[in-house]
């Protein structure tokens, strides 16, 4: 199991803030590939991942039990 | 009080600023981000904040290390407003102090900076006719 969370249009796409989802090996690439399997309607191909809050590479494995959160482009300030 | 922090309430900048100020400090620099009503020819009704909150309070506190290292000497609060949001409402506050003025004024437009490009807040414009994500689709956070 990993936890999954989404924010801005990607929350709105969803419908839901978060989410647990069945996991037991793979990479942030695989993941993306999931959410953006599941979620079509939104783009995805300048999202950023961050694994337990860090920002983190493609490549980067992703392990039971992780928080991962698709971090669209920010606006803040 | 926090000095880096992802709120709800309502910001009071004069707080941060006596948070920064000691006897060592000879400048103290204050910005305040705030909701603007009109952008390219469009009128906001009001602006609609969310965050990452715990990712974004922890870069915050990044970039707080980070001006530290670059500005020796400095004190830096960083504090964001999230929710819903009305004109002329204050989104950020950055407060720097630091032996000369110099590095306040630098450090401080540094903080602005990062926070666009790496801190996990968005924001929606909310107009009188539609509403719409705001993001620079062309930054990715880490591909420096």
């Amino acid at each position: 199991m990993i936890h999954l969370h989404y924010f801005a249009g990607l929350k709105e796409v969803a419908g839901k803030a978060s989410e647990d989802i069945q996991w037991t090996d793979g990479t942030v690439e695989d993941i993306v590939k999931w959410a953006a399997d599941t979620y079509r309607a939104f783009d995805f191909s300048a999202v950023q991942v961050a694994v337990n809050e860090e920002y983190v590479l493609e490549t980067e494995s992703v392990k039971p039990g992780d928080h991962v959160a698709f971090i669209p482009p920010v606006s803040g300030g | 009080m926090k000095p880096f922090e992802v709120t709800n309430e309502p910001l009071e900048p004069a707080r941060y600023m006596e948070y920064v100020t000691h006897s060592e400090a000879g400048a103290v620099t204050l910005f305040a981000g705030t909701v603007r009503e009109w952008t390219n020819g469009k009128r906001t009704m009001y602006l609609e904040y969310e965050a990452y909150v715990p990712m974004a309070e922890k870069k915050l506190a990044e970039i707080g290390v980070e001006i530290k290292q670059k500005w020796p000497g400095s004190r830096v609060a960083i504090v964001h407003r999230i929710g819903a949001l009305s004109i002329s409402d204050i989104a950020v506050v950055i407060a720097v102090s630091s032996p000369h003025r110099k590095a306040a004024y630098e450090a401080n437009e540094y903080a602005i900076e990062q926070i666009k490009k790496v801190v996990p807040i968005w924001k929606k414009e909310m107009w009188e006719d539609g509403e719409e994500w705001i993001g620079d689709q062309s930054y990715k956070p880490g591909s420096e």
